[in-house]
């Protein structure tokens, strides 16, 4: 089984995050850039299906050059080789190019599943493993935490608000994992070593058969407009209990509609 | 509920701990070690020590997730599933460990000794067969040579191991064992002729053999997550093919083992200090009295300040004795030093971490009295610093 793996280099959530002033893209140059979180669990669930039944792992990512550093850490965790789709034309493209071209990245790795996390801690949209499922004609399995999988058939717990669906599809298809599906493991030391001479193959739109007028922000088919920094938090309201605390907590829930 | 009003709450939790020290490293592979160890250190160790150590329990989970990371055969040949990595480096790993809980490190380094006697004296044939296994991240191994009546004089040993057929029958009684009951190997010093230092042979057990038995674990003042427990032989049936080097050559594993043992507790003992130094001056930075942070008072800037100087002094002996080792250079006496210097200092910097607190500091809101407590033990394992002394003076005279 050929697995491809999606994975996304994003600014570190937990840090300070901002978008640029000048065209209002995510400001990668002044972030701390790590792998989305959520594709540590894409790359664990394609690592526990390799040692299971045996086959490849491919990391795919689209990004600027400085995703390398996010692709070895990714590869230090054990896939095989990686593909890293790099080139200036996509800076700014939407959520629908970015699909395309990951579209197009995979059609050339002749996958049997490709699994992504459920959302990126950046765009937060969460509709890539629909989109590419889509161009690609196949089935998407979204929001897992579980995967199974049976011969050419998968099975996964679809996460819901309530509990969870089952669903079922055969490959070629795309999964899409929340981070209660495995526990990532650490990269081990001779990972990282192994990991430097892993073959990592960087593709142009050329390479993929995309035009470049189709991504970026020519292509795009969103715009952002303006941004602003979210407003600082107002303190909130003391109660002071002198014998009335009770009522003044249902009242202030009232008031807000709380209860 | 009075007590809870006088603690400064915000003071508790805001205590901003930085750590940095400058580190010259032989490799860049040396320091993408270090940084996955720091990050390890931080997302693993630190948030469960307090845990682990109020409830005694032994992290024997987390040992294996090290052990899949590759951090339990550091220092050992890669052909054996080892990470080649000088003592320089394997010193700094541990070290970085100890930041974050001081029993977590001790198990690594009590695991690596107990590799050594099959590393460094096992045949080939021994070396394939259980070496891949022991470095490989699943298993532990613990070092049997102290008994009830015998630490410092080790050569005075009574456990006995009698040749039968294809077997060691083992018998006896070893004290102060970390990983009792949770190690899966035990070196096991035994007498085999007689009296004195000569009449000493390494065996290595497996841990299920039957006539091996852990006893109840020691209520120990600090580490309490490290499991010390005597372990009773009962005519335990060793095979012979596990006898390492010959009959009565044990006792130079026992000490060469031990010689790089205490590079490893003197490792331990420096980054339990920075752990110390690092809290201390944080608190000092932030605990105002009279009008403005007490950092700012001589007298408690010049105690911070001895305090890193002596860390500071303790890691640049351990990797001086280190990298004698790594040259293949006579090393014991320098390890001798380094353990004694640092372990010393540890003591010392703990206990002035605690008075930079104050009261806070002899509560267990704050990590520097369990660091005090932690400290002691590292003066007396490994040959207690008096044999340290002991070792350094006979280097000494000798010439
Ligand atoms: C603040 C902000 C606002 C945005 N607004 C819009 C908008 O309104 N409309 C719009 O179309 N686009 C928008 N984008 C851009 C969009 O998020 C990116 O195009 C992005 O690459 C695709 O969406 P996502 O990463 O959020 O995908 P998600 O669907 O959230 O990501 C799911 C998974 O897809 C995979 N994946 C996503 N991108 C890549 C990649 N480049 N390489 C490899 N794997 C990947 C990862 O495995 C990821 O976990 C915005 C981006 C930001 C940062
Ligand atoms: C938590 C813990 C874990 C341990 N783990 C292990 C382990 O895994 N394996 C193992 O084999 N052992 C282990 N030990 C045992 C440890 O190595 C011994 O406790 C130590 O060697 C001292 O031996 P002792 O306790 O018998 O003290 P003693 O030897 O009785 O010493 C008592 C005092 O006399 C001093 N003294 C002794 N001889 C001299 C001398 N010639 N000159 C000057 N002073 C002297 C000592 O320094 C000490 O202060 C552990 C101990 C502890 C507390």
């Amino acid at each position: 089984m050929k697995i491809v793996v999606l994975v996304k280099q994003v600014p570190d959530s937990g840090a300070e995050r901002n978008l640029r002033s000048d065209d209002n893209t995510v400001d990668r140059g002044s972030a701390n850039n790590v792998i989305n979180e959520m594709d540590e669990y894409a790359i664990e669930e394609a690592l526990s299906i390799q040692e299971k039944h045996g086959g490849e792992v491919v990391v795919l990512t689209m990004g600027p050059s400085g995703a390398t550093e996010s692709i070895r850490k990714a590869l230090s965790m054990g896939p095989d080789s990686a593909v890293h789709v790099a080139d200036d034309a996509l800076h700014g493209s939407c959520a629908v190019a970015t699909s395309k071209v990951l579209a197009a990245a995979i059609g050339q790795l002749d996958a049997d599943l490709i699994i992504c996390g459920a959302e990126s801690t950046d765009g937060r949209v969460q509709v890539m493993p629909h989109m590419i499922a889509e161009r690609l004609g196949i089935a998407a399995l979204t929001g897992a935490r579980k995967l199974t999988v049976d011969g050419s058939t998968l099975t996964i717990e679809r996460q819901t608000e309530e509990g969870y669906e089952v669903v079922t599809a055969s490959t070629p298809a795309v999964v899409s994992v929340w981070d209660t599906i495995n526990e990532p493991r650490y990269p081990s030391f001779k990972g990282i070593m192994a990991a430097k001479k892993k073959p990592l193959e960087t593709k142009s739109l050329a390479d993929l058969g995309v035009d470049a007028s189709e991504v970026g922000f020519d292509g795009a088919t969103s715009t952002v407009v303006e941004h602003s920094k979210r407003p600082p938090r107002q303190a909130g309201n003391k109660v002071a209990d002198s014998g009335d605390g009770g009522v003044q907590l249902v009242q202030y829930l009232s008031s807000e509609k709380f209860v | 509920m009075q007590r809870l009003n006088t603690l400064p709450a915000d003071l508790v939790t805001s205590v901003n701990v930085h750590s940095h020290v400058e580190r010259i490293l032989p490799t860049d592979e040396a320091y993408a070690l270090l940084e996955l160890v720091r990050e390890i250190a931080d997302a693993e160790l630190a948030p469960r020590v307090d845990d682990f150590e109020a409830r005694g329990e032994f992290p024997r989970e987390l040992l294996r997730t090290l052990g899949r990371v590759g951090l339990l055969g550091l220092p050992y040949p890669e052909e054996y599933g080892g990470g080649a990595q000088p003592y320089e480096v394997y010193l700094q790993v541990l070290e970085e460990l100890a930041r974050r809980w001081l029993a977590v490190a001790e198990a690594v380094s009590v695991h690596t000794l107990a590799c050594y006697p099959v590393a460094g004296y096992g045949s080939d044939a021994q070396r394939k067969r259980f070496l891949p296994d022991m470095l490989g991240g699943e298993l532990l191994g613990a070092y049997c040579l102290s008994e009830p009546a015998g630490g410092s004089d080790a050569a005075a040993m009574t456990t006995k191991a009698v040749r039968d057929g294809d077997e060691y029958v083992v018998t006896g009684t070893k004290a102060w064992i970390t990983h009792a009951g949770q190690a899966d190997f035990y070196n096991v010093f035994c007498r085999t002729g007689g009296p004195g230092a000569g009449g000493v042979s390494c065996l290595l057990a497996d841990a299920a053999t039957p006539g091996i038995e852990p006893q109840a674990r020691e209520r120990t003042m600090g580490l309490r997550s490290s499991p010390v427990a005597q372990i009773a032989f009962d005519g335990a049936r060793v095979p012979a093919d596990r006898l390492l080097s010959e009959e009565n050559k044990g006792f130079r594993i026992a000490m060469s083992a031990l010689d790089g043992g205490r590079l490893g507790i003197a490792a331990c003992a420096v980054g339990l200090a920075q752990a110390a130094v690092d809290y201390a001056v944080a608190y000092a930075g932030e605990r105002e009295q009279f009008g403005r942070p007490i950092a700012q008072f001589q007298g408690i800037g010049f105690m911070l300040a001895d305090m890193a100087t002596q860390v500071s002094a303790a890691r640049a002996l351990v990797l001086a004795a280190a990298r004698l080792r790594d040259a293949g250079r006579p090393y014991g006496a320098e390890a001798a030093k380094a353990k004694l210097f640092a372990t010393d200092a540890a003591m010392r910097v703990t206990t002035d971490a605690v008075q930079v607190l104050g009261g806070y500091g002899y509560v267990a809101d704050h990590p520097v009295e369990r660091y005090m407590r932690e400290a002691k033990v590292l003066q007396i394992v490994e040959g207690t610093n008096q044999i340290q002394r002991l070792v350094i003076s006979r280097a000494l005279t000798r010439g």
